[in-house]
């Protein structure tokens, strides 16, 4: 922050030029086209110009950090919403005059009419300023608001946001139950652009901000109260509410219908693999870019000991839960002989020898010199569904339980390694594999039950999803799967459990629900990343001592001894 | 017989011969420092000691018993520990993980409370700060978390790699007292040093090491009185 007690021009000028960078990128790459199909706010507010509100209010709010005062503030977010309005205003302009779509496709006369609100250049461009300014100036205000109310005006916004985006998608799981039928029919929009509508928004928006606050004034009461209470009273108010916690999540598929179960089936696999991905690098700082190999090979061995297709040259034709503790052990057992050769190897190195891991791993997948026992290219098929007591586990309702089961499980293992005398080797480790040894830690003992471990959570997931689609081909494990479980690591907060599930519904669940969007989702990813080094590096669910270690200045440096 | 003896070690970092034949011995209760400039084999000598690194010949051998046949992370438990250069602290962890860290070859908890005790009076500052981060600590605080880490282990003697890298000179000096301080309560010590003046303020004896041979050994007092020994390291013509 500005010591200087003076306007900090530069920093105004500069955000607004970013901002305006990011709205051209926006624009040019047709994503604005695109989201501009679809209304968060019916009517009102398409998903385009949200992205480029979102933009210019989140630069504007920086802008307004940066200054001395709350009066400068609001000039400073003033000056950046203009400076992003005035390159906004540059490039409807060249894109109106000048043909560009031999090089830029997207720079096209439905650009000019989206930004222009359809008015054309000359005053379309004065409406185009004009309202960037004042979401320019909507982000100043933000932040000069008190901490408590921005707070919950962020929170307000951004689940107004979430609500419109998700309209589609809740009305069909709300159309199961009748009875809120009037309710959502008046909170959504019509038509084909959808969204909320005007009145839903405002409601939406209200309600969330204003329990927000009530709640944020309140929660400390709440707590003391809760405090204050006989040890007995607080453990059974505890265990009420894990039982409230299990019936939900018990009973959620029946409340989100076939899609979005599967969402969340989809999201659990990838937790499952991030709980396993997060032992080997969160707790022992050993990045392994070739994760997808374990998924591979869980799926793989499952296939090749429960199909019932005859293609293969030896048909096992298992029972899924006798093949399960088998591939349990085999990937434990891969896990294990692809760590031994990196034992010695550290940090880069280690990353470039596991990412030839996963890929030689798909290659022979792939391969013709394998394709008699699993397939080759055309994969394994007729891998059956199993029957739990009666129940065949085939649709994603029945499939979501194992999955549910496979996460507690995993959740469970990671919990109790994470505070066990291992757990405390691995982050010892972590930290610095000499002094660890010299310590008395066991290195080749503690990096092989790593990676055991972690490929162990990744075969269990790799099982489920062979069954979960009944075929498998080898594309389906590229090296890309590895990538989007380490980065739901580190959005999530390395060696963070928690932070995992975090991760995995922000890039496992999110994306699938806009699926629709799905062409931009490294774009995203990728800003995404970037944008989490550099406001939130420990991540969105930081482990407690690793918040400790970035913010460590904010907090009393001192604890007098107890 | 001497606590720690090591007999013509040759030390190589691939084909980089770093070591070229060192003996020393080490007497039970001494505090021995090893002087020398950068890159003369002070810390590679150590990382032999402490089984980081195989010499390809020579032994070392405490109490008797040749260390050859342990693994780096058994050495320890022999009643050999260290305090790295650099420190070494673990940076995410907080001050108590790092010395219950440091405990990891011990399983009487009662030892342990004990030794947690010991370090807390030796170093108050630690106290305080048990809760931080390590990584977050000044310096000196490292140094001491290093040091204290390293006594976790009941060692019988303690290695210790340039404590005073990197410190304030009031600092080093609490350091120093506090190693000596270390020694009367029993561990044998040895010191390697590139502040010569005030290691072998300390050390009842030394040895100078020169491009990964020994080249002068005697007692403290007379190395400080060693021309060479003054030229070389002392700073005094």
């Amino acid at each position: 922050m500005s010591t200087q007690n003076r306007f900090d021009w530069l920093k105004a000028v500069q955000l607004g030029a970013i901002a305006g960078i990011t709205g051209i990128l926006i624009s040019l790459v047709g994503m604005l086209q695109q989201f501009d199909s679809r209304d968060i706010i019916a009517g009102s507010l398409s998903m385009g110009w949200t992205m480029l509100f979102l933009t210019v209010i989140v630069a504007s709010y920086f802008s307004a950090a940066h200054q001395p005062s709350k009066l400068l503030s609001i000039a400073a977010s003033f000056v950046t919403g203009l400076v992003f309005g005035f390159v906004m205003c540059l490039l409807t302009y060249a894109v109106d005059t000048f043909d560009l779509r031999q090089t830029l496709v997207n720079a096209s006369p439905a650009l000019v009419k989206i930004l222009t609100f359809e008015d054309g250049v000359p005053t379309g461009l004065v409406e185009l300023v004009v309202t960037v300014t004042i979401a320019g100036v909507v982000g100043g205000v933000i932040y000069i608001l008190p901490q408590r109310i921005r707070k919950a005006v962020s929170l307000g916004l951004t689940v107004m946001v979430f609500l419109g985006l998700m309209q589609q998608i809740i009305q069909v799981t709300l159309s199961n139950f009748p009875q809120v039928n009037s309710a959502t029919a008046w909170m959504f929009g019509r038509g084909t652009q959808k969204g909320l509508s005007f009145n839903g928004a405002i409601v939406v928006f209200l309600v969330v901000t204003l329990s927000n606050l009530f709640w944020e004034s309140n929660a400390t009461k709440v707590n003391s109260q809760i405090q204050k209470m006989p040890e007995n009273r607080q453990r059974s108010l505890r265990i009420l509410g894990y039982g409230l916690l299990l019936l939900v999540v018990l009973y959620l598929p029946v409340l989100l219908g076939l899609y979005l179960t599967e969402v969340v089936n989809v999201t659990g696999l990838f937790i499952l693999m991030g709980l396993g991905l997060n032992i080997v690098v969160g707790f022992a700082g050993l990045l392994d870019l070739g994760y997808v190999a374990f998924y591979a090979i869980g799926a793989y061995t499952v296939g090749v000991l429960t199909s019932v297709s005859g293609q293969l040259s030896t048909a096992f034709e298992w029972n899924f839960w006798w093949a399960l503790p088998v591939c349990i052990f085999v990937c434990v057992m891969a896990g294990i002989v692809l760590g031994i050769p990196v034992l010695n190897m550290r940090g880069d190195y280690l990353a470039i020898v596991t990412l030839g891991f996963g890929e030689i791993i798909r290659i022979l997948a792939l391969s013709d010199f394998l394709k008699p026992h699993i397939g080759g290219s055309q994969g394994i098929v007729s891998i059956p569904p199993p029957d739990f007591f009666g129940v065949l586990l085939n649709k994603p309702q029945t499939l979501y339980y194992l999955i549910v089961a496979g996460c507690l499980l995993a959740l469970f293992v990671s919990q109790r390694l994470r505070d066990s005398r291992l757990g405390r080797s691995w982050k010892a480790m972590r930290e610095d594999e000499d002094v660890a040894q010299a310590m008395g830690i066991n290195l080749v003992a503690t990096k092989l039950l790593a990676f055991a471990t972690g490929a162990a959570f990744s075969g269990l997931s790799g099982t489920i999803l062979a069954i979960k689609l009944g075929t498998i081909y080898p594309h389906s494990f590229a090296l890309l799967i590895s990538i989007n479980v380490l980065s739901l690591i580190i959005v999530g907060g390395m060696g963070s459990i928690p932070g995992v599930f975090i991760g995995g519904l922000l890039l496992a669940g999110l994306p699938e629900l806009l699926r629709e969007f799905s062409e931009y989702r490294l774009l995203i990813y990728g800003a995404l990343l970037v944008v989490m080094m550099q406001v939130r590096p420990e991540g969105f669910w930081p482990e407690e001592t690793h918040k400790r270690e970035f913010h460590e200045n904010e907090q009393v440096p001192t604890q007098e001894a107890a | 017989m001497a606590l720690l003896e090591i007999d013509n070690i040759h030390t190589y970092y691939g084909n980089i011969h770093a070591l070229k034949g060192i003996s020393l011995n080490i007497e039970k209760g001494e505090i021995v420092t090893l002087i020398g400039a950068n890159g003369a084999g002070k810390t590679t000598t150590l990382r032999t000691i402490s089984g980081l690194l195989k010499p390809r010949e020579g032994t070392v051998k405490l109490n008797g018993e040749d260390l050859a046949q342990y693994k780096a992370h058994e050495v320890v438990y022999k009643g050999i520990s260290m305090v790295p250069e650099g420190r070494g602290v673990f940076a995410r962890l907080t001050v108590t993980e790092n010395l219950e860290m440091g405990a990891y070859s011990r399983s009487d908890k009662a030892e342990i409370q004990r030794n947690m005790e010991r370090v807390f009076t030796l170093f108050p500052r630690l106290k305080e700060r048990r809760t931080q981060v390590a990584g977050t600590l000044s310096g000196g605080e490292q140094q001491m978390v290093a040091t204290g880490r390293a006594l976790m282990a009941s060692p019988s003697i303690l290695l210790m790699d340039e404590p005073s890298m990197g410190l304030a000179p009031v600092l080093v000096e609490l350091i120093f007292d506090i190693i000596q301080q270390i020694n009367k309560e029993g561990t044998t010590i040895l010191l390697v040093e590139q502040n010569a003046l005030m290691a072998l303020g300390i050390a009842s004896r030394g040895y100078v090491l020169q491009t990964g041979q020994i080249v002068l050994s005697d007692s403290a007092e007379n190395l400080k009185k060693n021309p060479t020994v003054q030229k070389a390291y002392l700073g005094m013509e």
